[in-house]
């Protein structure tokens, strides 16, 4: 068995509005191990952003014990939790949340520039290998701008990527393109899952996207619903290659 | 997060506004040029100033024998004899604040040059009493120090002596006239200095060795007054304190004897001049703070809609690592370069339009470092004053909320 990057233990997260309290995840336990690609699933209230936070280190849980690569984050303060981010997680966001007017490699530098480990030259050069990992080699000094929406989503990938994470952490990645250029993500993730054994987190509330993973966590109400895993995953790059090609070109 | 990642993140930030940047750097630029230039231009008129009344002789210091009871019956001081070459010796050996010395004694009687003459006064002093009454020669030379040895009958001659004696433009130069009696030779003339506050002519006086009058006119050992100049204004004081102790001792007074002298200092004049430079130092203060207050609430402002526009990128930052600590210091380090680079552009537009301001005006002007360094700081502060509330706005965001704003 491989090592565990996540453990989750019997977690629950309640809010306090007013006078109510809001139970957003009502005890949730499951484990991910390194190299899995998962995707998380449910509806609107389902507590999936809830989670999704946990699990990216942005908040922490009311009970229960969550642990990301050993480390016990209920315990950290708000700056060790950030440094947790900085050196354990890459994130990928829907609105890509690139900086505007700021070159594709600076905004891959940017986990790095937080980091005082690495020192300006080796910046450079990760920054450059991850554009060249998401296939932008050719792109560095584009801004955001100047980028499709694609392409975008790549530089964030790259930017995801450039502080060797143990996992990466996808928020409705796919949720601002289209079918096609979807596709091309979800044939990226598949090809950093498979080829370098990277851990994927990928929330979405689209069925068709969780095919492409192994296992797929359906969260209903604040509990797990199902976890299944996906015996028969589809390959992105073959539905990629199947779509009709005339339309876009 | 080291200084260098932090003055990088800082200048793209800016760099990605330019206008904006420039824009809120334009508050400082003006303020910080306006006070160099207004500082510059102050500083230069008040050393004109300085130097006009300087010529008047601010740092004279006189000595006169005083007042004394007498029997009961307050004799004048003018008419009491203390004032002796040891006093002069003495002063002269000890005291540490004052620069120059020369007795006077004075006589009052006729010039005579021919056929014409003239009531006036004739001075015997030092040659050093040039220097002290600020007074030059428009023609000829002063007498020397051999001069006052050899009590020499030579004499300077005033503009008004000059206009009632030698009425038709001849060269007094090398003239002989008399003082009462006494032949002198003519051998400088005095600059005109014209009337003084009272009314008195400046001009009308003849000015030889104070040995010649003592010994030639006066026939005595004593002075009517000493005179002498304090090293600068500011130790005048000083230079006093000093002067009556010295002559205390040589007069040899007791404690519990008062003084048999006056001493008197320019103090109106001294009075004036520091006044003026004191309310031009306030208003420039004034108007230096004003300015840099107002271009740091531009600052602060800017920042404010900065870290509201900015949200996102925040939230951003915040989770790909950064700490709420390097949110601050980011912020908080575009407020300073904003405010510094102003600085630095304000100080070079006020050393360049004071420059204009001498070119084109004529008007004097004194680039001070003082003032520079201290405008310069004050921006500094100002950026971190200004720039540290919406900074700290900034650290305080939750990743979650700063993420999802729109």
């Amino acid at each position: 068995m491989s090592k565990k990057i996540l453990e989750i233990k019997e977690l629950r997260r309640d809010f306090v509005m007013g006078s109510e309290t809001v139970h957003a995840l009502r005890g949730i336990s499951f484990d991910v191990n390194a190299g899995e690609f998962v995707t998380i699933m449910g509806s609107s209230g389902s507590g999936k952003t809830t989670l999704l936070n946990i699990l990216g280190c942005l908040d922490k849980p009311s009970i229960g014990n969550y642990f990301l690569d050993g480390v016990d984050v209920k315990q950290l303060s708000r700056d060790e939790l950030a440094q947790l981010r900085n050196h354990k997680i890459g994130f990928v966001f829907q609105a890509y949340n690139l900086l505007p007017r700021t070159t594709a490699l600076e905004n891959v530098e940017l986990p790095l520039l937080y980091n005082k480990e690495v020192s300006a030259a080796e910046r450079r050069e990760r920054a450059i290998h991850a554009l060249e990992s998401v296939k932008l080699a050719d792109r560095h000094d584009h801004t955001p701008s100047q980028l499709s929406g694609g392409q975008q989503q790549r530089v964030a990938i790259a930017r995801a990527l450039v502080n060797e994470p143990v996992m990466i952490l996808a928020d409705e990645a796919t949720g601002n393109l289209d079918s096609r250029t979807s596709y091309e993500i979800m044939a990226l993730m598949q090809e950093l899952n498979e080829k370098q054994g990277k851990t994927i987190v990928f929330v979405t509330h689209e069925p068709d996207i969780a095919s492409f993973s192994n296992r797929t966590i359906q969260l209903r109400d604040g509990h797990i619903q199902k976890d299944t895993r996906n015996e028969n995953k589809r390959s992105a790059k073959e539905v990629l290659e199947s779509l009709p090609v005339t339309e876009d070109y | 997060m080291s200084l260098i990642n932090l003055i990088r993140i800082a200048l793209k930030a800016l760099q990605r506004n330019k206008l904006r940047a420039f824009l809120t750097m334009l508050g400082i630029i003006i303020g910080v040029g306006s006070v160099i230039a207004m500082v510059a231009i102050g500083q230069g008129s008040k050393q004109s100033i300085h130097d006009q009344l300087s010529n008047m002789g601010t740092n004279m210091i006189t000595v006169q024998p005083a007042s004394n009871l007498n029997g009961g019956v307050r004799i004048a001081g003018s008419s009491f004899q203390t004032l002796t070459i040891k006093d002069i010796t003495a002063l002269k050996a000890n005291a540490q604040y004052i620069s120059e010395i020369s007795p006077a004694v004075t006589s009052r009687g006729q010039a005579i040059y021919g056929a014409l003459n003239w009531p006036t006064q004739m001075s015997g002093v030092a040659p050093e009493y040039l220097d002290i009454r600020k007074l030059t020669l428009k023609d000829g030379i002063a007498f020397t120090e051999n001069d006052v040895r050899t009590a020499a009958k030579v004499c300077l001659i005033g503009q008004t002596v000059v206009d009632n004696l030698f009425p038709n433009g001849e060269n007094p130069i090398g003239k002989v006239i008399r003082f009462g009696r006494i032949p002198f030779q003519v051998i400088g003339i005095l600059s005109p200095k014209g009337f003084n506050a009272f009314g008195q002519d400046q001009d009308d006086i003849l000015i030889a060795p104070y040995t010649t009058v003592q010994k030639r006119i006066l026939a005595t050992i004593y002075y009517s007054n000493i005179y002498t100049s304090a090293a600068n204004e500011n130790v005048t004081d000083a230079a006093v304190a000093e002067m009556t102790q010295i002559l205390r001792d040589s007069h040899r007074l007791t404690a519990a004897e008062d003084n048999d002298f006056t001493i008197r200092t320019q103090q109106e004049l001294i009075a004036t001049l520091s006044s003026t430079s004191g309310l031009l130092t306030v208003l420039l203060t004034v108007v230096a703070g004003i300015s840099l207050v107002i271009g740091g609430i531009g600052i602060m402002n800017i920042m404010y809609v900065s870290v509201t526009e900015r949200t996102k990128e925040i939230g951003l930052r915040m989770s790909i690592g950064a700490r709420g600590k390097d949110i601050l210091m980011q912020f908080l380090m575009e407020a300073v370069l904003i405010s510094i680079t102003g600085g630095i552009i304000g100080v070079l537009l006020g050393i360049a339009s004071s420059q204009i301001v001498t070119l084109t005006l004529k008007w004097p002007t004194i680039i001070s470092e003082s003032s520079v360094l201290l405008s310069f700081c004050v921006c500094a502060v100002t950026g971190i004053f200004f720039g540290y509330y919406p900074a700290q706005k900034a650290s305080r965001l939750d990743p979650i909320e700063a993420l999802r704003y729109e």
